[in-house]
């Protein structure tokens, strides 16, 4: 198998110049102007033409063929003869942040917002395990990402040399596929592979790790290099038979739900999505990890389904006879407890990768395929049912549905001790700042709010750490989403705890020109963990206070200043949109907002760890009923029982029965 | 549970051992025996894994197996259409009062001595795990000194193969 062809050498990197060199640079801020500068001109060969370099020559060629633009890394001893040709490359910009784990989750940010390969580099030992945690977290969520490590020289590899890890060992089941090239020589073929393996299939993280020695010494280069993978043949196209039977139950179910999760976003077939849908008139249901790829504003979308989702996704999903999964992996936070997830519904589940394919879930039919394939047929298949006039009528279902959300739509209640309520901003930057904007989260209650109340109708708008939750993912995912969509707002939303484990690179951001908009949801706690000791733990606090309220330690405005990037503070929710509006209007630095919100917010809907969807709570104390809502009986009967749930947690708190309500404490 | 036999042909490359008995430690998959090593093709390496699962767990494994860039093809090995084979050695405490007796039941099972010292003999012993387990309950009661056994290695029945080419 050769490469594609199109990823070859365009052969004319010394008249590219300067100018054009930081096409993935943000445009509208560069105070200290563009990175490599001085770039010196250097001669292209003919492709296919070896020629002699040094491997890090070598290594700093292929990645121009293959097209990246920007690398996020940090040089150290055994990575530096790769940073020296760097230095001259007037197609790839290397982006120097403060910390490898910053470079990882920028890498996962850019992937994310460009649907291209993230990467970063570091070097060996610290610099390599420092790329572990967001090698995990972009396993979890297949993210694109190709990770460039050094080594130490081959003959001290397993001597426990200076800054030697064994990174190969570390990173094999945290990702994709990892590499040790030990022969100048494979370089071409071994960067060719991990780009290819990395974005094909089911995406996800590819390392490579280049001993020292092996980038010093001379060797040729030429370009495409015949890539050798013969294990790795990923399924594209789905089986035509299985995609008839999904369309033939379509035709005749009358509860459907298509739930749809990350794959369709990566396999970009977010109007394929929209076609079969409005074609079918069933309700989607995005998961987490799939917000944006169909709009929120279309009327049929129901939600998001899982531990906080929307009553109505998971009532609907609860309650379906006919569940649709596209690209989506029957999570636990999805499924809530599996032996009584969705229990009347046929499962079509069609996902790239075999494996996901009846591993928590048994699927009654199995597709296996890229996700814009499968639609595409599956759309054509369902025409073909309808020709045939098989088409259900599910209005009996929707006013189902629009019973759910009438009765439980997003809410939430202002604090009593009339604090800032979190929600309140990030519903007003998501209405401010609009749709087009890309937004990026850390993890806990302010990544669910950030989930819920801002409207997403774009893919690849809203980007987090999904299955890895990894906290502190928010500064630099946005910052790598900054760079690789530089025309366009980005805006991080964070809370105290995660931002205090990455803001270090809001420098890097001020210094590289990645204007990101911080707003710091502040609630002086790790409100999630907060939460869940308030819910389950008999509010008993334990090391939750950050005392980031108590002692404004450390004060997010100055801390902002000190690191180039303006800082605001907003406190009450007259100031709100103001300081939203003030922030958009910087962009010659990045800019974070203190928003000093209060403590006792929390997320809901909520289904308890461990608990079964059926046991979704709207708020507290508000358990939505679904015994005796069969929407065959037509919609009349079918009303939803708002009912006070007699749970030990519950009755701790909750004295009234009101929907939407919030804290009482 | 019951036991499944799979043949995998790998990539005969560095860490592939490791990539794929790391995946069965992480799944929570329980690997009974494996046995690695070259095959027809020099870039091929083949292992038999003897694998304790029910049906549906074992359909994870493989799929999993599959993920595996370094996989190039997984069949399981049906007992009944394949030749399933362990290698045997184990030395026995045999002085002249026993020593006849043992090279009896060494005759009976085909297997061969292939070393003797005045108090011990070694016996290599060849077949599929049944026929092993029960040579071994006869030897046992003379006394066991040491002995290893290496994974099982199986081939399917007949004409056909299962070749690194044919998957690509």
């Amino acid at each position: 198998m050769t490469s594609a062809t199109s990823r070859s050498e365009s052969g004319s990197a010394g008249d590219a110049g300067a100018q054009d060199a930081h096409e993935g640079s943000p445009k509208s801020a560069q105070p200290n102007g563009p990175a490599a500068g001085g770039a010196r001109p250097k001669p292209a060969p003919p492709a296919g033409t070896p020629v002699r370099v040094t491997g890090a020559q070598s290594l700093v060629r292929a990645l121009e063929a293959v097209g990246s633009e920007v690398v996020f890394g940090i040089p150290g001893g055994t990575i530096l003869p790769a940073y020296d040709p760097l230095l001259d490359s007037t197609k790839v910009r290397h982006v120097l942040v403060r910390h490898e784990q910053a470079a990882g989750h920028a890498a996962t940010g850019y992937a994310q917002a460009t649907g291209k390969v993230g990467v970063c580099m570091a070097t060996s030992g610290p610099g390599a395990t420092n790329l572990v945690t967001p090698l995990a977290d972009a396993n979890m969520d297949s993210v694109p990402v190709v990770a460039i490590t050094g080594q130490q020289t081959r003959g001290l590899i397993g001597t426990d040399a200076f800054q030697e890890a064994d990174i190969c060992g570390i990173t094999m089941p945290i990702t994709k596929h990892n590499f040790l090239v030990t022969d100048p020589a494979d370089i071409p073929r071994v960067i060719a592979e991990a780009f290819h393996l990395a974005s094909t299939g089911r995406p996800g993280p590819v390392l490579v790790d280049i001993p020292k020695d092996v980038l010093q010494e001379t060797t040729s280069f030429a370009w495409p290099p015949e890539m050798r993978l013969p294990g790795y043949r990923p399924t594209l196209r789905p089986h035509g038979k299985q995609v008839r039977e999904a369309a033939r139950l379509i035709s005749r179910s009358r509860r459907p739900v298509l739930y749809v999760g990350g794959g369709v976003l990566k396999a970009e077939a977010a109007e394929e999505l929209r076609e079969l849908a409005e074609l079918t008139g069933i309700p989607v249901a995005t998961t987490l990890m799939a917000r944006g790829v169909f709009p929120d504003s279309h009327d049929h979308h129901v939600g998001m389904p899982g531990m906080h989702g929307t009553v109505s996704a998971v009532a609907a999903m609860q309650r379906s006879d006919l569940l649709i999964a596209l690209g989506a992996r029957f999570d636990d936070r999805v499924t809530g407890r599996l032996d009584s997830f969705a229990p009347d519904a046929t499962v079509v589940h069609a996902d790239i990768d075999p494996a996901e394919i009846s591993k928590n879930r048994k699927a009654d039919v199995p597709i296996v395929g890229d996700c814009k394939e499968i639609i595409r047929e599956l759309i054509e298949a369902v025409k073909f049912e309808h020709d045939r006039g098989d088409r259900p009528d599910l209005s009996a279902w929707w006013t189902q549905i629009n019973a759910w959300r009438e009765t439980f739509p997003a809410g939430y209640e202002w604090p009593e001790d009339g604090t800032l309520a979190p929600q309140y901003v990030i519903e007003r930057i998501g209405e401010l700042v609009g749709p087009d904007a890309y937004y990026a989260a850390g993890v806990g209650q302010h990544q669910m709010w950030a989930a819920q109340f801002i409207k997403y109708d774009n893919p690849r708008t809203w980007i987090n750490s999904g299955g890895l939750g990894t906290m502190g993912f928010a500064v630099p995912a946005a910052m790598g989403a900054q760079f690789g969509q530089p025309d366009k707002q980005v805006w991080a939303i964070d809370g105290d705890g995660c931002f205090q484990m990455t803001n270090q690179e809001l420098a890097t951001c001020a210094i590289e020109g990645a204007p990101i908009k911080v707003a710091v949801i502040n609630n002086g706690n790790l409100g999630m963990v907060r939460q869940w000791q308030n819910l389950f733990y008999a509010e008993r606090y334990s090391n939750t206070d950050l005392g980031t309220h108590k002692h404004r330690i450390p004060d997010f405005a100055l801390l902002a200043e000190s690191l180039g990037c303006a800082g605001l503070r907003c406190e009450t929710a007259d100031e709100v949109d103001d300081v939203i509006k003030q922030a958009m209007a910087i962009n010659d630095r990045p800019v974070v907002i203190d928003f000093v919100v209060g403590k006792d917010a929390q997320v809901w809907p909520m289904v308890g760890p461990g608990a079964s969807n059926d046991e979704v709570m709207a708020a507290r104390g508000i358990r939505p009923l679904f015994d005796d809502d069969d929407v065959t009986d037509g919609p009349a009967e079918g009303g939803i029982v708002a009912d006070r749930a007699v749970t030990d947690k519950a009755a701790t708190g909750s004295t009234e029965d009101v929907r939407g309500e919030q804290n009482e404490s | 549970m019951s036991m499944h036999t799979l043949s995998v042909l790998v990539e005969n490359v560095p860490g592939v051992l490791a990539r794929v008995s790391g995946l069965f430690s992480r799944r929570g998959f329980n690997i009974e025996s494996l046995a690695v090593g070259p095959t027809e093709n020099p870039e091929v390496s083949r292992m038999t894994i003897v694998v304790a699962v029910e049906e549906q767990p074992l359909e994870q494994v493989t799929k999993q197996l599959n993920k595996l860039v370094n996989v190039i093809k997984i069949v399981e090995l049906d007992p009944a259409s394949s030749v399933q084979r362990d290698l045997l050695l184990v030395k026995v405490r045999a002085d002249a009062t026993v020593r006849s007796q043992v090279l009896e039941t060494v005759e009976m099972f085909r297997a061969k001595v292939v070393d003797v010292s005045p108090e011990a003999l070694t016996i290599e012993a060849t077949g599929p795990h049944d026929k092993l387990n029960a040579l071994m309950r006869m030897l046992e009661p003379y006394g066991v000194r040491e002995l290893v056994k290496s994974g099982m290695v199986a081939l399917g029945r007949g004409a056909r193969s299962i070749t690194a080419s044919q998957a690509r």
